[in-house]
């Protein structure tokens, strides 16, 4: 089957109904997604197909028909997404776990609303969980990731 | 072996180097020093001047061992230390270390003594001693009790300080030049003509000399780093995908694997594994205590497998539903099982006798952890030697665990501690990496990282206990005159330490924290553990004993102080006798504007914990929709001595408060047929983020002792939410999660 994460193509013998978190993790060595519940209640494991957030852990790598973009893929310290940006300066982290997934959350939420207010905010972000509680922080680091993408 | 090395062996540590600061303690074990750990492996030409700071080929290293679990210890530790060495954070490489006795905590031990975090007398002040004593005789190298920056605040800097002092006098014996004439900054020696030597070139110098412990610490006002906003040396990895976890692991040659154990905790009678071992990519399933492992080529394989093989689980060794157990705590209120009776001042029999009696029984469940990171370890085993990979709050009781399991020499087992994925107490067992042993004993010379799946976790928790409270009180003049709370719970402390192999003696005193120990004077005040027996395993969850008994004590006195028409406020402030704890009190008062007209449906509640030293006072607000109770804002002051960095205070504030009333409404771990029936986060909820309500924080700095605030936020949040809904709607809810009895929209 052929795969294509963050603009590689990759050959992978798998399962069809194998979850697309685990042909990443353990098949192809990519471990940005993280594996948190494995019935897409938490969100850790969020990739983008296609430019939409998907929960990893529970879309089998059978159905995927797109490209696969993970955090990887985002951005990297050298060259730093928007989103990822915001969460350095406001220091959003603390075990850091959840962020993977609640940037590629955030990330893709912003690519269609550049404006949003803060319930559209909660809205988009309340499916992805922080068990350290860095809610507060995530809403600010997005809110100042739009101003970014909005050159403002 | 070179001569450096032999020198350096005299292993100068910081031990003494409190003695010159007027520290001396006289006992002799407790005096002797502590081998240096850092030179077991060290290069010729490398420096390891304290068990702190290591200069080789490779850099400068700061060893920081206690675990970060996310609460930035990584960070805090290296700022002390960089503080004192003068070297910028991002030139140098930070390493949590080798497990070693010399990495002993002698903060958190002093925890299991009966001594109120407010008392100063002598007394008190000899068992803070006695602790860490104990928790260097016992090499307690443990990350818990928010005790990191307590314990590392004086000997951290001064491990800076020696290292940094005998670099100095590395350089006047190099060049010759008075050692009163050089200066250092960021990672340099400066000579009077401006010229400078790295501590790297320094560094095969200092190794040949005595560290120089004659030293004294810069004073605050001249600090870099402590007490400004720092930036956690971990934000970028942990943005951006790159922070390897202990999840992380990759080995050449590595297999994956799971378990499946008995979710009564009990015997496994039998197992069919004939579906399962044919299954794609099964590589073997093992028998382990409990259960069994799965070794596969790919974690989710060796999930399909654990689900395919078919059990025959025996029974629960405690009672089978929630219900029985209830049956059991609310039996525990017996003289028999009287633990501890701390608190007893003034006649509360007495006072009880005469006047009309307030009585309510409160009820908090069991919870879980479940920090997102699920449990995991990579071991290699071969004849000779273990290595282990994993994240853990107790390298060195996992050690000789291990080594107890293989039959290895504790040297021969190695420990190598990763970033965790959140913990909140659960890395302080070490369940999880003995079941990766026993698989790795199956297949030797080849490295296993073994998984847990969610539902292995949240079903094989060592969950904080369920508590029953039974409390009696009355009023007098419109004050609060009596208190007689009574706590039933399963003791954490005989359960987890029993666990780790050391004894356990005398009254429990995590039954009652956060209750005996506040610094209210009520007329007649009484506060009594019992005792309850063992049913399931619990262990230490966030804030511990605190956690619940914040709610089973603030609640009660909230009631008490609503009986005497008086103002919760004000009268909490009134019974409050500790002055860094009435601070924050008044500090919260004025943030939150208490007193102030809030309109209809709209109320507010107050609550106050002391807990691991740190007083903290809660304000929650709350409107009362049609659709159920809604968070509003939420106001917190905690007193801590000094605030290391205000930006994490801040983020460990804001996640301590949420974690709070995260299992305040949602949280419970309930059992039927002996198994829990929570098993993943669609039935065991937790907050989201448009629960979450604005907060504010304030840290305050009144007091001499300088504390740690990760588990200080959490006791507070449940009571002063819970108090917040009785004065919206006149209910009084008595019992977590408070789902149960009241809508949250």
């Amino acid at each position: 089957m052929q795969l294509s994460v963050n603009g590689n193509s990759y050959d992978v013998d798998v399962e069809d109904d194998m979850p697309l978190l685990w042909v990443l993790r353990d098949e192809l060595g990519i471990h940005g997604p993280k594996y948190g519940c494995g019935i897409a209640q938490c969100g850790a494991c969020t990739v983008h197909i296609d430019g939409e957030s998907v929960r990893s852990c529970s879309y089998a790598v059978g159905d995927v028909d797109g490209e696969i973009t993970t955090i990887e893929g985002l951005g990297t310290p050298d060259a730093l997404h928007a989103v990822q940006q915001a969460w350095i300066t406001h220091q959003v982290a603390q075990c850091g776990y959840c962020q993977s997934g609640q940037i590629m959350e955030a990330a893709a939420f912003l690519a269609t609303n550049i404006n949003p207010t803060d319930t559209d905010i909660d809205d988009a972000m309340s499916a992805n969980l922080c068990r350290c509680g860095t809610y507060p922080r995530i809403r600010v680091a997005i809110k100042s990731a739009a101003a970014t993408l909005r050159g403002a | 072996m070179g001569r450096i090395k032999t020198i350096a062996r005299r292993t100068f540590l910081i031990g003494s180097a409190a003695i010159v600061g007027g520290v001396a303690f006289g006992y002799y074990a407790y005096k002797k020093p502590i081998a240096n750990p850092l030179l077991d492996d060290l290069a010729d030409g490398a420096a390891a001047i304290t068990p702190y700071v290591l200069i080789d080929q490779n850099g400068i290293t700061l060893i920081t061992p206690r675990t970060d679990v996310g609460q930035g210890a990584y960070s805090v530790q290296a700022a002390l230390i960089a503080e004192e060495l003068d070297v910028r954070l991002n030139q140098v490489n930070v390493d949590p270390g080798t497990p070693s006795a010399a990495y002993y905590n002698g903060k958190v031990a002093f925890e299991g003594f009966p001594l109120a975090a407010t008392d100063s007398s002598y007394i008190a002040q000899k068992g803070r001693i006695m602790g860490d004593v104990a928790g260097k005789l016992l090499g307690l190298q443990l990350t818990g009790g928010s005790s990191t920056v307590s314990d590392a605040y004086e000997k951290l800097r001064m491990a800076g300080a020696v290292a940094r002092a005998t670099l100095l006098a590395a350089a006047a014996q190099k060049t010759y030049i008075d050692v009163t004439d050089l200066k250092t900054r960021d990672g340099a020696v400066l000579f009077p003509d401006g010229s400078t030597i790295s501590y790297l070139e320094l560094a095969p110098v200092a190794a040949t000399i005595e560290p120089v412990t004659e030293i004294s610490l810069k004073p605050e006002s001249e600090w870099r780093y402590l007490g400004k906003d720092m930036q956690r040396l971990d934000i970028v990895s942990k943005s951006t995908g790159t922070q390897s976890y202990g999840i992380d692991v990759v080995m050449d040659g590595m297999v994956f694997a799971t378990v499946r154990t008995n979710p009564r905790r009990g015997d496994m009678i039998s197992y069919d594994d004939t579906a399962a071992k044919n299954m794609r990519g099964v590589n073997n399933i093992v028998p382990i205590t409990g259960g069994i492992g799965v070794i596969a080529d790919n974690t989710w394989r060796a999930f399909q497998a654990a689900h395919a093989v078919e059990f025959n689980w025996g029974p629960a060794p405690y009672p089978k539903t929630t219900d029985d157990m209830w049956a059991v705590v609310g039996d525990s209120f017996t003289k028999k099982l009287q633990d501890s009776q701390f608190t007893d001042d003034g006649d509360v029999d007495e006072a009880l006798a005469v006047a009309d009696v307030l009585e309510a029984e409160y009820r908090i469940p069991y919870l879980a952890h479940a920090p997102l990171e699920p449990m995991t370890a990579t071991v290699l085993l071969t004849d000779i030697r273990l290595d282990i990979w994993t994240a853990t709050q107790i390298p060195r009781f996992m050690q000789a665990n291990a080594a107890k399991l293989t039959g290895l020499d504790v040297d021969d087992v190695h420990i190598h501690v990763l970033m965790s994925g959140g913990s909140f107490g659960r890395r302080l067992e070490d369940d999880y990496v003995l079941q990766a042993v026993e698989i790795a004993q199956t297949i030797k010379g080849t490295p296993v990282k073994m998984t847990w799946q969610r539902e292995q976790d949240m079903t094989h928790d060592f969950p904080r206990p369920m508590q029953m409270s039974r409390a009696r009180g009355a009023v007098k003049d419109g004050q609060v005159d009596a208190l007689d709370l009574g706590i039933a719970a399963q003791s954490v402390t005989a359960s987890q330490i029993g666990r780790v192999g050391l004894p356990v003696a005398g009254p429990d005193m995590m039954i009652v924290a956060g209750a005996w120990d506040q610094p209210f004077s009520i007329p007649n005040y009484r506060v009594t553990g019992f005792r309850v027996p063992e049913m399931v395993p619990v262990s230490s969850w966030r804030s511990v004993g605190a956690s619940g008994n914040g709610f089973l004590h603030d609640c009660f006195l909230d009631e008490l102080i609503h009986v005497a028409g008086a103002d919760p406020l004000e009268e909490r402030i009134r019974l409050c006798w500790h002055e860094p704890s009435r601070k924050v009190l008044e500090a919260v008062g004025e943030m939150s504007n208490w007193g102030s007209k809030m309109g209809p449906n709209r109320g507010r509640g107050v609550a106050f914990t002391l807990s691991f030293g740190v007083p903290v006072a809660e304000v929650i607000e709350v409107t009362n929709t049609a659709d159920g109770i809604r968070i509003d804002k939420a106001y917190v002051a905690a007193e801590v001595g000094r605030v290391m960095d205000p930006v994490n205070f801040d983020n460990q504030v804001q996640g301590g408060l949420i974690w709070g009333l995260s299992h305040a409404i949602y949280g419970a771990l309930t059992f039927d047929d002996g198994m829990p029936e929570q098993d993943n986060y669609d039935t065991y909820e937790v907050m989201r983020m448009y629960q979450t309500p604005e907060i504010i924080v304030r840290g305050l700095e009144n007091s001499d002792q300088i504390r740690g605030i990760g588990e200080p936020p959490v006791p507070p949040a449940a009571p002063a939410l819970a108090n917040a809904i009785f004065a919206t709607t006149g209910k009084r809810i008595r019992e977590l999660p408070l789902i149960k009895h009241i809508d949250f929209v």
